[in-house]
């Protein structure tokens, strides 16, 4: 008989126990977190990246498999022919990643989102990365400073930055004209305006949702509204700071916002049954009049302007109309254990530096050539590529709506702010999460829901092993 | 003399065989011996070991006492996980032990193509489970889904299913349903092995179908319901990965909520989120005493209700 899966002891000891044998042969390997990681395999022969990188290099978490990612990976196999590159499939995998290393078989890099690294640092399961970058003479500056920030903890960098998402409002530019309003209606500088557009927009037949006038995108964009009323939910010290008033009224804004559009169980299961990546989607479903989103998703809409997309653009700015955004995007790092540091230096440089990025721009435009499509720019970390990329590929599309949102997204880049990184960046995360959502689901008022989630990620942070 | 001496000998050579036999069978379990002295028995003492140490996976583990235990109780988070699972456990169960039985029923009454009906109704356990997870959240989805449509057929408004709180055990209750295949199989089995003879006196006695489904069908068939009972209740109370797939994966923080955290999902933060491997292992046990404790009080239970052809149990 099969029973649905599930972790029972078995699994569970079975991994503690192969993790509790393993730690003897780990702990010489790298040392603590404040030691780098010496390079005791591949043939690199040095430490911190220093050689010529030669040998297997082991990745984790990249399971990229579009032409910017397969060009920027052959660009570093044609630099570096004697590094045999082996990839997992897949995104990063907390479970996978961490049995890795406790057991001995770390990858050699890994590629994880930037505000993990807080996390892993605060635990020592990746090494700081000062080394590698004097080593492989890595241009730091060469990276946007806030990307930077996101990776260096207590002055020590713990990851090479790559991709840049921030967020603008993208509209659904025939409903909102249909409803007799403008972009300019669409803005989230005054929050009481706002409503009053939202009703406008929304539909219902009265038992099914019709349309959703403007997503608010909560629970996930909860941190984006804490920070447009004037908040961080998480200090600079990387404390949790959820329960502030401005997070609250963030917070019941929110729930208001939800409340006038159907309730949450109806919202949040009609935006569920969005088919976000299909060339008909909710937009062109006329599902969804306006939200807030990152910069990757103007390229899925692409697809979607045959079947009559008109796209539209505005801004996400604070209550004073300054544009803001939260601040997204991976990073190469080097796991506690890493047998190849050379190569993996080697790696997460060439993979960020401005060449490569041009070669995957090039690739991006050959492509959208063959698909008669057009290019929407490629945001990275890194912004001399940024600019030269803009400058020799970025071209008016001949879609008005396009250019605007591109265009906003470029703006966008230069003021969005990381949020601080946290040694319990994961317990903060599902701390405010469930209490947006007992909040949203009416079992408790946006206060004490918040009040109850800054307890709860409080004690986490005060039991939290604090790196450095 | 010559006779004790020959009784001596063959006595030896008796011994020597049953030696020789019992060698022979130790030789043939050795391997099954040493997977659950390595792959069991092993790793559950390592674990009941770090149940009583602060580890990260990362650094080394480090004695806490009975701190991990003590912290079990007085978080909140275990004791709704707990009893968000007994709740399942209870929706799932009798459900999934009556689904089974009526589908072993009607497979059992098919004939032509019963083959084809009975690779049917195992395929669905052929699926990975994260991908029927994530399958059942279109079909459940409260404002578009096939599940609500179907039912406005015939009058009926639908719940949301996977986003209103009230809904969410309910329907993954349901959600674990699609892979009973397996109890199927057994109770077709057990079906096939009641004798029709009883069946024939019954109804010449004038019992109609539903009276010799109970007082003959279910009696000879109770040692495999009682055996799915038990393994269907173990399963429910490790419920995981489609918990996890359409409520707490990477894309799914619109809907953690407090509702559907059942406890290996809960314990699998803890192990793999917040580095807390330690608080993990203390969950593990506490969830196996529990089972322990459980499965006993079904079996002392179960014993009064289960026809044995051999006699009772001891």
């Amino acid at each position: 008989m099969r029973h649905a899966r599930s972790l029972p002891l078995a699994t569970l000891v079975g991994l503690t126990l192969t993790s509790s044998l393993m730690l003897s042969a780990c702990a010489g390997v790298g040392g603590g977190s404040d030691q780098e990681p010496t390079t005791n395999g591949g043939g690199s022969g040095g430490s911190g990246g220093a050689s010529t990188p030669s040998g297997a290099l082991k990745i984790m978490g990249f399971s990229g498999g579009d032409e910017v990612a397969s060009s920027r990976m052959n660009a570093f196999k044609a630099a570096y022919p004697d590094v045999d590159v082996t990839a997992n499939k897949g995104d990063f995998d907390a479970q996978q990643f961490l049995t890795a290393v406790s057991s001995g078989n770390a990858p050699d890099v890994v590629y994880m989102d930037r505000k993990l690294i807080g996390t892993y640092a605060a635990q020592g399961a990746i090494e700081p990365m000062d080394t590698c970058v004097k080593n492989q003479h890595i241009d730091t500056s060469q990276y946007r400073e806030a990307a930077m920030q996101q990776v260096t903890i207590n002055g020590k960098v713990y990851g090479i930055p790559e991709f840049y998402t921030v967020s603008v409002n993208l509209i659904n530019e025939k409903a909102l004209r249909a409803a007799g309003l403008t972009d300019a209606d669409v803005q989230t500088k005054d929050w009481d305006a706002l409503k009053a557009t939202t009703k406008r927009l929304f539909e219902s037949d009265g038992s099914k949702l019709q349309r959703i006038g403007y997503d608010t995108h909560i629970p996930d964009a909860f941190p984006l509204w804490a920070r447009a009323n004037g908040v961080e939910i998480i200090n600079k010290d990387g404390s949790p700071n959820l329960n502030d008033p401005k997070a609250v009224e963030a917070l019941q804004f929110n729930m208001d916002m939800v409340r006038m559009q159907g309730g949450w169980s109806d919202y949040k299961a009609f935006r569920d049954s969005f088919d976000l990546f299909g060339e008909k989607n909710q937009f062109t479903k006329d599902q969804l009049v306006a939200f807030p989103i990152e910069n990757w998703y103007v390229n899925v809409l692409l697809s979607s302007r045959k079947n009559g997309l008109q796209l539209g653009s505005t801004m996400f700015t604070d209550k004073k109309g300054q544009p803001i955004s939260i601040l997204g995007g991976n990073a190469w790092a080097i796991p506690k254990g890493a047998k190849n540091v050379a190569a993996a230096c080697a790696f997460a440089k060439t993979m960020t530096d401005k060449q490569t990025w041009m070669k995957a721009a090039a690739a991006r435009i050959a492509t959208v050539k063959k698909d008669k499509s057009f290019f929407t720019g490629l945001f990275t970390a890194n912004k001399p590529a940024d600019e030269a990329i803009k400058a020799k590929y970025l071209k008016p599309t001949g879609d008005k709506g396009f250019d605007t949102a591109i265009e906003n997204y470029y703006k966008t880049l230069d003021v969005a702010k990381p949020l601080p990184s946290s040694p319990v960046g994961s317990q903060i995360d599902n701390a405010w999460a469930a209490a947006v959502e007992r909040a949203l689901s009416g079992k408790m008022s946006a206060k004490d829901a918040l009040d109850r989630a800054q307890q709860e990620a409080q004690g986490a942070f005060d039991k939290a092993p604090q790196n450095g | 003399m010559a006779e004790a001496t020959a009784a001596g000998r063959v006595a030896r050579t008796r011994r020597h065989r049953r030696r020789h036999r019992d060698r022979a069978g130790y030789l043939f379990i050795l391997p099954w011996v040493l997977g659950f002295l390595i792959f069991t028995a092993g790793p559950m003492i390592a674990s009941l070991v770090l149940s009583f140490t602060d580890y990260s996976m990362i650094r080394p583990p480090t004695g806490v006492g009975t701190a991990n235990y003590r912290e079990l109780l007085s978080d909140p988070r275990v004791m709704k996980s707990l009893s968000n699972t007994f709740v399942y456990a209870a929706m799932f169960v009798p459900l999934g032990t009556v689904v089974a039985l009526a589908l072993a029923l009607l497979l059992h009454r098919v004939g032509r193509a019963a083959g084809f009906f009975r690779t049917a109704f195992y395929l669905p356990v052929m699926t990975p489970a994260v991908a029927a997870g994530a399958m059942f959240l279109l079909l459940l989805n409260g404002q578009q889904g096939l599940v609500n449509k179907v039912l406005s057929f015939v009058g009926i408004a639908g719940p949301n299913w996977t986003t209103d709180p009230n809904w969410l055990k309910p329907s993954l209750a349901i959600v674990s349903l699609w892979s009973l295949g397996g109890a199927v199989v057994i109770y077709l089995a057990a079906l096939q092995g009641v004798p029709r003879q009883l069946h024939e006196a019954a109804q010449l006695d004038g019992a109609g179908p539903i009276r010799r489904f109970f007082v003959i069908t279910l009696p000879m068939i109770s040692g495999a319901v009682f055996f799915t009972v038990i393994t269907h209740t173990i399963a429910a109370m490790q419920m995981f990965d489609q918990a996890y797939t359409m409520f707490y994966g990477p894309q799914q923080k619109a809907n953690a909520s407090d509702e559907s955290l059942v406890y290996m999902v809960y314990l699998f933060q803890n192990a793999f989120q917040y580095f807390h491997m330690g608080f993990a292992s203390a969950m593990a046990w506490l969830l196996f005493v529990i089972i322990v404790v459980i499965t006993v009080v079904q079996v002392k239970v179960g014993n009064h209700f289960v026809y044995y052809e051999g006699g009772e149990p001891k």
